[in-house]
């Protein structure tokens, strides 16, 4: 199934792109996203301790399993204000 | 009418904020409003470039005005958040609170800075005399009760 990734901030530049479309399998869940990401971008690596993610625009887990069509967001820490 | 909570890229108007919360029963309007400075851990900083994911900053936003209105209900809060280029000077963040009474409205106003710092998905790019550097502060997460706990405990000092 095809989902679109989110990128900001630095993992944005680190991907070259703040939108990406990816085929995942059936079933998958963010971490697995993330995972794929990280074997295409393996800078991103260091980022996994400190992250968090969204699914369509709300809060999640990196256990949280994805659809066809969901738009997954991969937050760098945050630094608003 | 002034929203409560706005992500934009306009200059921040800091009397509108108040305008959107401040009602007769009102005897408090505090204002907050954060600035770009001209110096960052020993850098000369010369302007900033925030970044939001836009959908799910409204809603962060959204959230700590309801986690506010839990915590002093007798508040009504709004926050403005700007994005894009800002020159040194400039506002990033206003938030106002309209209370009867004083205390609740400062209270009120320092929890939902704190929160904007903990939760909502901005970021800020540094541009500074000899190079640039995303910085990055906590990571999000809106359930963390301990984040939540802080933000109060700052709030209450």
């Amino acid at each position: 199934m095809r989902v679109t990734i989110r990128l900001f901030a630095r993992l944005r530049e680190l991907a070259g792109a703040g939108e990406l479309a990816r085929e995942v399998p059936t079933g998958a869940t963010v971490n697995g996203v993330w995972q794929g990401l990280v074997r295409d971008f393996p800078a991103m690596a260091p980022y996994e301790a400190s992250l968090s993610c969204a699914v369509n625009a709300e809060y999640a887990r990196f256990k949280t399993a994805v659809n066809e069509g969901d738009e997954i967001a991969f937050l760098p820490p945050v630094s608003g204000g | 009418m002034v929203p409560v909570t706005a992500i934009t890229d306009r200059v921040l108007e800091v009397s509108s904020v108040g305008q959107a919360v401040a009602g007769p029963g009102d005897g408090a309007v505090t204002t907050f409003v954060g600035l770009v400075r001209d110096h960052n851990q020993g850098r000369r900083v010369t302007h900033l470039v925030y970044e939001a994911y836009e959908p799910l900053a409204l809603k962060a936003l959204d959230r700590i005005v309801s986690e506010a209105g839990e915590l002093w209900p007798s508040v009504r809060l709004a926050i403005h958040h700007r994005t894009g280029r800002l020159e040194i000077g400039e506002a990033s963040v206003a938030i106002a609170a309209a209370s009867a009474h004083r205390a609740d409205a400062f209270a009120a106003s320092r929890y939902a800075i704190e929160r904007v710092k903990q939760i909502v998905p901005i970021w800020k790019h540094e541009y500074f005399e000899g190079g640039d550097t995303w910085i990055e502060g906590a990571t999000a997460d809106p359930d963390d009760p301990e984040a939540r706990a802080n933000a109060r405990k700052r709030a209450c000092a």
